[in-house]
Order: C-alpha cells, then structure tokens, then sequence
C-alpha cells in the first residue's frame, strides 16, 4: 500500500507560526479523528461524540473548527511550538516544514519490534517573512488568512476522495490503528516531525523530534 | 429497479440518514453565519442521540424550517435542499451571499455498505462543512454582523438558483457521498463580487455606549425598498416573484405570529405596543428567517434599540455582539431561563469578547455547566425524531400579545459579571441599533463623530439643556436625536453622586465650543491681531528704555 503525501506552502510572519499550523493540523485531525470507540460483546462497537469548537487566531484573519479536546490541542501546541523556536532559532533564512504522518502499527514477531507503516502524511512547508511596517503586517495578516482558507479547501479536497483509510480495527487490534489514550476523542496514530533547513537549502538541523503518542509500545 | 438490490432495512436506514443529514447541515450552515464561535464538548461515552457521532446541536427554529422546506421529501435528482444566506443592511439593501447546495445525482455505488460506511462518510463529509463554513467569505462577514447589517437564511428546496450571487461567483466543493441510491452531493456557490460590502467598510468603532438611535418615530422608512414574499412556497413552485405579496400589514401579522409560536424554548420578542401600528420598515418585511442571533431583527424596527458592549474597553468591531440567545425559557416564567436538558430548545451559543487563547479557556470553562444536553434527533435506531419539540411550537397560535419579551444572556464579558444562566431582563438590552435609515446618517448624528457646529442661532447646549428639562428620557423628543432609555453600564453605581453614568453622558453630551476652536472667531481674532501689530510694536519701541532697564534688574 503506497502512503499518499500531501503538501501544503505558505508564508508568514514569525509571529504568525504556530497559529498558521495550528490551524492545518486541526484541520486535518478534525477529519482523521472519531469518537472512543466502545467494543460490545458481540463484536461490535460504539462510537462516542465528537464536538467542535472555534478558534480565531489573533495574528490572522482567520477562524478554523478544531475538535473539541483539549489533550489534543496541547499535543499540537507543544509540537508547533518546538518547530516555531527551533525556526527562530535556527538562524536560517526561515525555511523549514513540518508534518503529520498517520501511521499503522504492524506487530512483528519477537525479536522484531513493531513496525510502523505510514499511509498518509501532511506536509506543510514554511517560508518566514519579516515584515517591517505595520501596513505590511496589516496585509499580511490578511492575505495569510486568505490563504489559509485555500489551503483548508485543498485539505477538504484531499479528505472528500474517500482513497486509503485503514480497516476499523477489532478490540484487539484498535491500538495499532488508533491513538487511544485521548480520554474524549480518538485520532488516527499520529506523528508529527519536522526539518529546518538553512538558506544554502540543506539540511543543517535535521531535527527529527518524534512525538509518538503511543509510545507506551516501548 | 434500483431498490430492489438495496435491502429494506438498509433502504429505511439510508432514507433516515440522508433525512438527518440534510438536517445537520442545515443547522451547520445557519450556526456557522449567527455570527458567533461555536463550540460544543466531545464525548466519550456514546449517548445514542448524536447523529453521525458529531456533536452538532439543534436550534429548533432552524430545524422547523428546514422541515418545512423538505416537507417530507428527500433531496434527489432535480430536487436539491439549498440553504441562501444573505446580507442584508440596514437600509433595506440584501445581497445574496451563498447558496449552500445539497445535491443527489444518479451516479450510484451499490456495493457500497450503508449502514457503516455511507454513515462515516456522511459523517466526514459534516466535519468537512464545519471547515468550509468558516472558508468562505461570507464567514468573515456574519461575525462582523450586527451594526449595520444582518445575516439572513433561506432555506429552499428544488431547483437551484444561482442567478443572484452575480457575475463571477465561485464554486467550493465540500465533498460527496456515493450511496446505492445517487451520489450525494454538498457544495457552496459564493459571491465574490462584494465590492461594495467589504469586510473592511464594516469595521466600524462599536456604537457608543448608551445611546439609542431612534429613527423611527420621526422618519417614516423609505417606500421604495422591495419586500420579499414570506412563503417559501411561492419559489418551490417555481411562481415568479411578481407573485403577490403580502400587504404590509399581513407580513407585520405573520412575523408577528411566526414568533409568537415560536416554541417556549426560544427567546420571544419584546415590541412596544405604541410602536406597533408604526409601518415596519423593510427588514421587518423580508421574511426569509433571519439567523438565529438575529431573530429579533424583525422587531427592532419598531422598538427603541439600546445596547452595551458586553466590555468596556473593547476596541475593535469585532466586539459588538454582546448579546447571545439563551434558551429554555419557561413560559410561565418567561423570564427564568431554564437548564436546557428538560425542556429542550437552544443550549447557549457561548462567544466571548475577546480574540485568543485566553478567550478560548475561558470560553472551555463556561461550555461546562450547560452544554452537556444535546439537542441532536432521534438516535440512528429509533425512529421517532424531534417532533416533539417543534410540534410544541407549531401547536401554538399567534398569542394575541401585544408584548413580546426580549430576554438575553448577555455574553460574558471581563466587566460582566452576571452568571451565564441569568437572565437579563427585558429592559430592551438589544445590541443591534445599526437599524438607522442610512449608515451616514447613523455617524453624522453622532455627536462623538461630528461634534456640533458652532451655532450662530441655537446652541446645542442650550438645546439639549432645555431639552433634558423638558422630556423624560424616554419619550423622546423632536430636538434630540438621541435618548438615553434604561442604561446599565458597568462601573455605574455611585453612591456619591446620585447622578448615574447615563444621565451624565447626557447632560454633557453638548458642550459648546470652544469659542477659540470657532474658526470664525479665531479668524476674527486674527486678523486683528495682524492689525493691531503695527500699533503694539510702535508702543513698545516708544519704552524702550524702560524695558531695557527692567531687563538689567534681572540680570
């Protein structure tokens, strides 16, 4: 099975990182994420409630529905934090990406660990700008949002064909297909990652920051 | 022949999905444009009520008219569920904004499982919506709603009619559902010809604190503006739209009995009796059902409009909703708001003032008391659905009130400090008095804006002074454009000074000029200033001795 790669570009303000990526990924886990599942005797299951809620960004014209988990919106705040300093940081020219990787556990046999097979990543690509009058920022504060909107209907494109999703998983098999630690929603197993990459367009701080949310398979 | 390959069972659950779908979508849209952030909890223990495992409440109006455009069909080929939203200012001016399509075609995917993965992709295809909701332009519009114009809904049902997003309008595809039946289909046309109505000309310095712009008793509403049929039936039916139309007075009864039915569970209007007979101006008149939020558009015509910001200090236009629906009102108690959960209706649609996280967490600490109920219908197994709660409604005739009561819950802001579940009374705390006949008017009457010319004839101190003597601050009167009515600010209890905040704003509202600040008289002061150059300074060349004198005893 080939992992579909999706890639998203935009450009924004410094301060305009994390709301910028907040939004993407929230977007794209609003659609890979369902209620807990509930395995009843007979086989079955029942799917628990998800709600949503919006967020306005205050440096972009911009609201986005994220769902309504407050764990997993800190996973991301800490993930999309680590990749805005490590932009600032990095004394490049601003460029770097992030993404989101949602994987399948495949169990192996002893001596073998896990494996973990992707089949759908996201990847959003970063350039920063410095803008230094207030009527630049005031645009871009704008244009941002508006490209975000596109960039939302290119998710919900992707989203609508309907390609690759794993199988629903039975009891025994939920926790290689599904993050099940969220005690109110239950996302696809998901990683995220990022790179920066130096104005000479290498990749000087290969930063691969794992955030495995099931790292309880150790 | 395309039924017979679907067994029956699947045929009753896939008609029962695509019902509740249309319906949540419905209520998506509508939500997405009341101009306010939505939020609802997520759940982990499956309570059975939420369709396609999303949280996504039911304001029963919304509902009721969505069925009512159904009328017991389901979207198919040729019949598609069209949800128009529309803005329309306070002049009576309306643009259609977007037509929101829901859509069957022919295309059918038989193999594909009904129960389980029609119903997830259905389920994706809302959570698709929720984003697209607030993508389009018109998102950006309705949150910045309430000033000078208003958001409307129309829901039809039949062919779709594009013709009125003008030139140019853009498609965005939301997604489709292939099932056995027809492949359904949910997409959005938008205007993108909003030249004249952009975001921008509509950020506005929120209306100043306390003062009501009483239009209506003095300048009746201007002739020339359309009004629009109140049935929805006239365009289902394909009549062309010279079909009659109400008479002022029937659109006046039936806006009047459509919220007098309204189920006790929703918030009822207040209108004045004296203002009643007065000719509704055109919003009142276009009886596409305004948005939830707005509901009350209809009345404000005809009543005094006061509001206050739910905080002070807020700046930016954004800010200039204080107000949100409650729901669960007990008609007998009209104005106790009831836990919503017994009595179904309208769980708070919570917003706050302020942007950001802060906003956010606060906002997440107050969806918990009361957003536990859900107001979905009927669970996919059962089969009755909420007619009961809008069947309340409908039995209701038009009560011959003459009052109808406007009941708030003022949305929490950092200088309220109300509980969310109390009610603020009917003292007319309606935040919208954007309803002026003309935008310029609204500002040059604005003494903040304009400040009053230096008057040669009458002051307008003198006017207002006599004025304040003269008339209770309620009724009104033919100098003062403006009059102050039942104004609670924040901060304003002093027990000093018996004078409260409104009362002062006031008195003091038209101070004269500052007679130096009049360039008539400074021009005056000037020229003669020049004039008398020439005579000052021979004067003083005449002293100089004893000026120079004086200077060396300082030295």
């Amino acid at each position: 099975m080939n992992c579909r790669s999706e890639v998203l570009e935009v450009s924004v303000e410094g301060r305009q990182i994390e709301e910028a990526m907040l939004a993407v990924l929230h977007t794209v886990l609003l659609h890979r994420s369902t209620g807990k599942f509930h395995y009843k005797k007979e086989g079955t299951y029942s799917i628990g409630t998800v709600g949503t809620q919006d967020v306005d960004c205050d440096f972009i014209d911009f609201t986005y529905a994220r769902v309504s988990s407050e764990e997993l919106d800190r996973a991301l705040r800490k993930a999309v934090g680590e990749f805005k300093d490590a932009l600032r940081n990095s004394g490049s020219d601003g460029i770097g990406q992030i993404s989101l990787e949602f994987y399948q556990k495949k169990k192996s046999r002893w001596p073998f660990s896990d494996e973990c097979i992707p089949w759908e990543v996201w990847t959003i690509k970063v350039n920063v700008v410095n803008l230094v009058s207030e009527q630049e920022r005031q645009i871009c504060r704008e244009k941002v949002g508006e490209k975000l909107c596109e960039k939302l209907i290119n998710i919900v494109e992707v989203m609508n064909r309907h390609e690759y999703l794993p199988k629903m998983p039975t009891q025994s098999e939920v926790d290689n297909v599904f993050d099940t630690s969220l005690k109110d929603v239950q996302p696809y197993l998901y990683k995220i990652s990022y790179q920066i990459t130096d104005s000479l367009g290498s990749s000087v701080t290969t930063t691969m920051r794992r955030l495995i949310k099931d790292t309880l398979a150790l | 022949a395309m039924d017979t390959d679907l067994s029956s069972q699947d045929r009753k659950d896939l008609d029962k999905f695509i019902k509740f779908f249309a319906l949540k979508t419905v209520q998506v849209i509508v939500q997405a444009r009341l101009g306010e952030k939505i939020c609802t909890r997520s759940s982990s223990s499956p309570t059975g009520s939420d369709w396609f495992n999303l949280a996504i409440k039911d304001i029963p109006e919304v509902t009721h008219e969505a069925k009512k455009a159904l009328a017991g069909q389901l979207p198919a080929v040729g019949r598609s569920m069209c949800v128009e939203i529309s803005l329309k200012t306070s002049e009576g001016d309306s643009m259609e904004l977007e037509i929101w399509c829901l859509e069957m075609n022919e295309k059918c995917d038989k193999e594909i499982k009904v129960s389980y993965t029609v119903y997830n992709r259905l389920s994706l295809l809302l959570k698709s919506l929720l984003a697209i909701t607030r993508v389009t332009p018109a998102y950006r519009l309705s949150r910045k709603q309430g000033h000078e114009y208003v958001i409307l809904y129309r829901i039809y049902f039949g062919e779709v009619q594009l013709s009125g997003l003008g030139e140019g309008f853009q498609t965005v595809r939301v997604g489709t559902v292939g099932t056995p039946l027809g492949t359904i289909t949910l997409s959005c046309a938008y205007r993108i010809n909003l030249a004249f109505m952009s975001t921008r000309q509509f950020e506005r310095t929120p209306p100043i604190m306390g003062i009501i712009i009483d239009h209506f008793v003095d300048r009746p509403y201007p002739s020339s503006s359309p009004m629009h049929p109140c049935n929805y039936s006239s365009r289902t039916t394909g009549e062309d739209n010279g079909a009659t139309y109400p008479s002022v007075e029937d659109s006046q009864e039936v806006c009047t009995t459509s919220f007098s039915t309204s189920p006790p569970s929703q918030c009822v209007f207040t209108v004045t009796k004296a203002h009643f007979q007065t000719p509704p101006p055109v919003v009142m008149d276009t009886l596409k059902v305004p948005m939830m939020g707005l509901a009350f558009s209809h009345q404000l015509s005809s009543s005094r409009l006061s509001y206050q910001p739910a905080a002070l200090g807020v700046g930016s236009a954004d800010m200039g909703y204080p107000v949100i629906f409650a729901g669960g009102l007990n008609a007998a108690h009209p104005h106790q708001l009831i836990v919503p959960g017994k009595e179904g209706g309208i769980p708070p649609v919570l917003s706050q003032p302020a942007h950001g996280t802060q906003a956010d967490h606060e906002r997440m600490a107050m969806c918990t008391p009361l957003d536990g109920a859900l107001y979905s219908a009927a669970t996919p197994s059962s089969s009755e659905d909420t007619e009961t709660v809008s069947n309340s409604s409908e039995g209701k005739s038009g009560s011959p009130h003459d009052l109808l009561e406007t009941i708030f819950v003022r949305k929490v802001g950092a200088f309220v400090n109300k509980p969310i579940n109390q009610v603020t009374m009917a003292s007319l705390d309606i935040p919208f008095a954007m309803f002026a006949p003309k935008n310029v008017e609204l500002e040059d009457n604005d003494p903040m804006v304009n400040p009053p010319d230096s008057p040669d004839v009458e002051s307008p101190l003198q006017g207002s002074l006599h004025s304040e003597g003269s008339s209770g601050s309620s009724t009104g009167n033919t100098h003062d454009d403006f009059v102050m009515v039942d104004f609670k600010p924040a901060f304003s209890k002093d027990d000093i000074l018996p004078m409260d905040l409104g009362t002062f704003y006031r008195e003091f509202q038209n101070p004269p000029q500052l007679s130096s600040l009049s360039i008539d008289i400074g021009a005056q002061s000037m020229a003669e200033d020049l004039d008398s150059l020439p005579e000052k300074l021979a004067v003083h060349e005449k002293n100089v001795r004893e000026f120079d004198a004086f200077v060396e005893t300082l030295q």
